[in-house]
Order: structure tokens, then sequence, then C-alpha cells
């Protein structure tokens, strides 16, 4: 039987799984453990709704509703001092959940905390641009569109960043192949004599690291030289003796051009400088 | 996917207004002052720049992408080719987001070497950039001068790992070697030559009269732009915001040193360069304190973690389980936390971060790589508007952006 390979997470996979390995979970504590991020919530739980909070490695991480984006943000900024939006990105989970997570990482320079709103989207849905609050997501909020398809509303400018304008595809969903086209061998054979001349002219040779040690007219067989154009796909592989021009002597140079080496001459440098 | 034989015909989806006199000009990608693959489109009035447009993406390799199916070990050698001119800063910032996600230390005389070999890159980075920066500018002797102390600095890199350039220095959970000996003999050779010739440096350009006609006044960054996208580093300091990582939010030995934090209130490209130079002297007097810390360090250079941690070499060649323990994590890796963790550290060019989504399987879920240059770019095309043509080179120069990690 032809091995099961989910259509929708391509990413590559631990070869070995035990089955009675249980994950552990990084600790996640109350939001109320500290009074900084404490306040920071019950300010927020005000203007919006929170769907979960917690402390994770001293982050604050917060849940919020993909519609509530601007207003907590904004709140955020304004009101609770977090004056950098530091990243901001996107998690696939199309194939457990459907959709993706988007996550803004806060910093506040006055109260040296940092914090994480997460929110979640269906795939297809768009989100809010908060390039009117923080101008560097006008930046990341164009990646994010060039590596998940994930566009933002009302964005000065959505075109691709990193990808060429033309590309298709979004890179970073876990749907996106790890390989190139198969296909891409035979597009010059199709193109120029059609398909059915597949069979007499073969896939283009598309790996420049390709060695035929069959072949003799190139530089296959490097310090394993045969005469230029011998057939040797009999085993029959005659020698080809390595001369090199000096040993007889250059013409310009006379006779003693390459010196042989000299053990108690020669010396290694003991230090670099 | 795409699909190579149905491309749509493609034409610049920039909108420029073409009915007036500006006349667009097109900067790079493959132009020497471009530090690497900018591709800058700027619209021109006379001498003048009305509108910028940085273009990046020349150099993606989708190193997110490559995170993700990788082992968490695997990836740290890709991480050099980051900030490829402050590799050893990446290794760091990703060992140490592993490390906070699995719950480990290193040992100390680890993080002594760490430390030591980040500041030594800092100022690797530092003097790279005053060559490069000073050389678009028109200071040819600049150029010669840093990038032979650069030299030395890369040597001692060299002796420590091998690398001058991608260093792969770091591992996760410690440092793989020891310094070689006469190492610090070395480094303090280096730091007393390296103090005169910044005096050199500093005597050639900080008076002379083109440099700072070139630079005063040009590429103001005030602090509610460089916060508003997002700048760190030199950029932020520059801006007046006295905010480094390294002391307000500090991590690994960087509690223990004394070190200050040069702010510069003018916000323009001589800020930011007079910035360079005191960083250098503060690299330098971080180094010089980190050489008795080494002495007093006890010698063990990789944490105990067994979960995750390979054994030192010589358990490994002697003892059954630890031989069994590397194979495991060499062929399937670490198995971390269910979790996310988000670390930053104040690189060369400004807080480098990284995001990891683990979901508990060897390969890192989601990786995320905060790099600083991305967002100082960006932040061409506001910056650039108002500038004479000549000063975008500068301004690109002085900005230290490097497009390994504006790219990834």
């Amino acid at each position: 039987m032809r091995a099961y390979k989910p259509k929708d997470n391509l990413q590559k996979k631990s070869y070995h799984n035990d089955r009675f390995y249980i994950k552990p979970t990084l600790k996640r504590g109350s939001v109320y453990d500290d009074s900084t991020f404490s306040a920071d919530y019950l300010s927020l739980s005000n203007i919006v709704e929170i769907t979960e909070s917690y402390i994770e490695l001293d982050h604050l991480v917060i849940y919020i509703k993909p519609e509530d984006n601007i207003k907590t943000i904004e709140h955020l900024k304004t009101v609770r001092a977090y004056d950098f939006l530091v990243e901001l990105s996107a998690i696939d989970y199309i194939s457990s959940r459907g959709g993706f997570e988007i996550f803004y990482e806060m910093l506040s320079t006055s109260k040296r905390k940092r914090l994480r709103v997460k929110t979640f989207i269906k795939d297809g849905e768009a989100i809010e641009s908060v390039e009117n609050i923080f101008r560097m997501a006008n930046w990341s909020e164009r990646e994010m569109y060039d590596m998940f398809g994930i566009v933002a509303n009302n964005h000065s400018y959505m075109k691709r960043i990193l990808m060429p304008d033309d590309w298709q595809g979004y890179p970073l969903r876990k749907t996106y192949p790890l390989h190139g086209d198969e296909a891409a061998q035979w597009y010059e054979v199709d193109k120029i004599f059609g398909k059915e001349a597949r069979d007499i002219i073969g896939p283009e040779l598309r790996d420049a690291a390709a060695i035929d040690r069959y072949d003799t007219t190139r530089f296959a067989r490097l310090g394993h030289e045969v005469p230029y154009g011998t057939d040797i796909s009999d085993g029959n592989e005659p020698d080809t003796p390595i001369r090199y021009q000096e040993e007889g002597g250059v013409a310009l140079f006379g006779k003693k051009l390459v010196t042989p080496f000299d053990e108690i001459e020669s010396k290694n440098l003991e230090e670099r400088r | 996917m795409q699909q190579v034989n149905r491309l749509k015909p493609f034409f610049e989806n920039i909108t420029f207004d073409r009915d007036d006199n500006t006349m667009v000009v097109n900067f790079g990608p493959q132009h020497p002052s471009a530090h690497g693959q900018l591709r800058l489109v700027l619209e021109l009035q006379g001498e003048e720049v009305v509108k910028a447009h940085p273009d990046v993406g020349y150099l993606h390799r989708g190193m997110e992408k490559m995170g993700e199916n990788m082992i968490y070990n695997e990836f740290l050698p890709t991480t050099d080719r980051m900030d490829y001119i402050a590799s050893t800063a990446n290794n760091y910032g990703y060992a140490l987001a592993i490390e906070k996600l699995i719950g480990i230390e290193a040992p100390r005389r680890a993080e002594v070497i760490r430390t030591m070999l980040v500041e030594l890159n800092r100022i690797i980075s530092h003097l790279f950039w005053l060559a490069t920066h000073a050389l678009d500018v028109g200071a040819m002797s600049i150029f010669l001068y840093a990038f032979r102390e650069r030299e030395f600095a890369m040597d001692l890199m060299e002796d420590y790992c091998g690398a001058r350039l991608t260093h792969s220095a770091v591992r996760i959970g410690g440092v793989p070697l020891d310094l070689p000996k006469g190492w610090i003999t070395n480094l303090e050779k280096f730091m007393f030559i390296l103090d005169e010739q910044i005096k050199v440096y500093e005597g050639l350009l900080t008076k002379n009269r083109i440099w700072r006609m070139r630079l005063e006044n040009v590429g103001v960054v005030d602090a509610n732009m460089a916060r508003q996208w997002g700048c760190t580093g030199i950029v932020l300091r520059g801006a007046g915001v006295k905010w480094d990582l390294r002391k307000e939010m500090p991590y690994g030995l960087y509690p223990e040193l004394e070190f200050n934090i040069p702010v510069s209130n003018t916000g323009d490209s001589y800020g930011r360069y007079k910035l360079h130079m005191q960083e250098m002297y503060e690299s330098m007097k971080i180094l010089k304190q980190l050489i008795p810390m080494y002495e007093e360090s006890e010698s063990q250079l990789m944490a105990h973690a067994p979960e995750y941690i390979s054994a030192s070499k010589e358990d490994i060649m002697t003892q059954n389980y630890s031989l069994m323990q590397h194979f495991v994590l060499v062929t399937q890796g670490m198995r971390p936390p269910v979790g996310e963790v988000y670390v930053a550290t104040e690189s060369p060019k400004g807080e480098l971060g990284f995001f990891v989504s683990s979901d508990g399987s060897p390969y890192p879920y989601r990786l995320k790589l905060r790099a600083p240059s991305f967002w100082h770019t960006g932040l061409l095309q506001d910056l650039l508007p108002g500038h004479q043509l000549a000063d975008v080179v500068t301004i690109i120069g002085n900005l230290n952006i490097v497009f390994g990690e504006i790219d990834r």
C-alpha cells in the first residue's frame, strides 16, 4: 500500500514517533501573577472581549476576536504604553483548525514588558490593517500577505514584498510543496517537439551536479581519465597516464621548473602572525 | 507553486504620476552602494527625491520555511546567513531562544565565551559599517584602515571556530570548544591596536569638513518615526531614545557587566556615526571585563540536559547510554515542549528576535525571524523624500542594513 501523505500539510515530519511519548507543555501562568500584566489585562478587558489569556515565558498572551484588533492595538499603544509593535505575522493552522493565527508582538519600553496579542481567522478571511497605528505594519502585513495570502483590509499597498509580483502560491503555508515542479523536466521537450518525442529525447537534465561515469568527453572522470571519447560501457577502462607539461621542461624556463619537495629544507610556520 | 510555462505578463506595478517633470530612477539591485540587493525606485524632481519605493526580496531564501523543515540544531548554521556581517549574533539569539524554550541555561564559561564572541562580532560589524559607509561617502582610505583591523578581528574568530564570516560558533546549550591557547593574549593585542586605530578613524572623520557636510542633518529620524517603523539599535538610540536590550532587558551575562549606552539626540547620520564609534569602545570595555570572568569560570562548556543536548564527546565514546541519546538527538532531533517563545537580543543592527512556536515535534511549527534591518529598510520610503539624490547613498549606508537578514 502507498504511504499516506496528508495533502494539507506537506512539511517534513519526524520519521519516528514513540507512541507512548507524552509531549511536555510549557507552564502557563495566570495573568494575575504579574502586577503590570494584570493591570494591562484588566484595562484591556473593559474595551474588548478577551477569549483567553495567560503568561508564558515572561510574555502576556492575549487572545482577541479578529475584528477587535485595531481597538486592541490602539488601546495598548495609547493607554497601556506599549509603544513598539515589534513583530506581526501568522501561523498556519489550516490542517488542524482551518485557518491562521495572527500574532502581534508588542513591547513597552517604559514598562520593559512584552506581550503578544493573538487572533484567529479562517482561511480566506481578511484582517483589518494596523498600518495607521504602527507604520511598520505596512511592511509586516505585506510580508504576511506574501507568505500566507492573508489580506489586510485598508492597507495602502497590498502587494507581495519578498517574492516576485507574479508568483503563485504562498510559500509559508504548510500546503506549499517543498520540492520543485517535477513536470518541469519535460517542458522544453513538450514545447519544441511535442509530447510524443519524450521517449526519443528523454527528460531535460536539470541536475547540475549529475555525473555520468561513462561520459568520457567531459569532466566526469577527473583524476580517473581515459582517452577522449573511448567507449567504456563494457567495463574496459584503459588508463591515461597523467603527465605534466613541466616534466619534460618548458621551452622558456629550461628543465627544472618544478622543484621536488625537500623535507629538510622546507619549514612549517608555527604561528600565523 | 510557480508554473514556469504559464508566466503571466508582468508589468511594473508601481504607480507614479508621470504628467509632471519628475524622473524615475531605478537604483539597484546591482549597485555597489545598495549594500546588497536593494532595489530602490526613486522619483526625482531635479536632484530632490520626492518619492522612494524600496523593493526587497532579491536575496530571499525562505529561511523561515527552511527552519520549519529542519531539526533545531540543523537550523543553526542557516542563521549565519541572516546578518552575515555579524553571524555570531544570530547564532546567539537563536540559541538563547531555543534554550529558553527547553528551559536550560548554558554553563558560565560557555556564556562568557559567547558574550566575548558576540562583542567581538559587534566590533567586526561596526568596522565593516564604518569602512563601507565611508567608502560610499567618498573616504577611500578609511575603508582600507577599517578593513585592516576587521581582518585582525576575523583572525581571532578564525582561531576560535575556523570560520571567518559564517561562524556557527555557538551551540544550543553552550559552545562546542574552549578558547584556544593564546587567544586571550591575541585578543588583548587586538584591543590595544584597535583602541589606537579608532582614534585614527575619529581623527580622520569626526572633524573632517566633507564628512560633516555629507552627514550632518542628513537622514534625520526622530523618536516618533523610529517608534512607528519599529526601528531599534543605533537608529533608535540616534533618535534620542535610550534603549538597548543589553541594558534595559538584560540577558546572559550583561547584568554583571559594566558599560554605557551611548545616545545621540541629533537623529541624523552624523549622530549615528558617533554612536557606532562609541559602541566599539563599549564593546572593548565589555571584552576587558570578560577576560577575568573567563579565567575564574569552570571548564564545563555544554549544559547538562540529556533530553535535549548531547553529552560530551568523551561520554559519547565511552558510555552506551550517552551514545544512544546522541544518536537519537542527531537523527530525530530534540523535542522541546509545546509552547511559544519570543527572545530578542541586541544584535549590532538592533533588536534581533526569534519567535518559535513548537508543537512538541522535532521541527519548529513556526519560526519567525525578526530582523532589525527589515524595518530600517522600510523606513527609507518615509525618510528619503526631501533629500538630495547624493544623500540617498549616505542614508542607505548609514542605516547599516544587511540584505541577508532583510530577505532572510
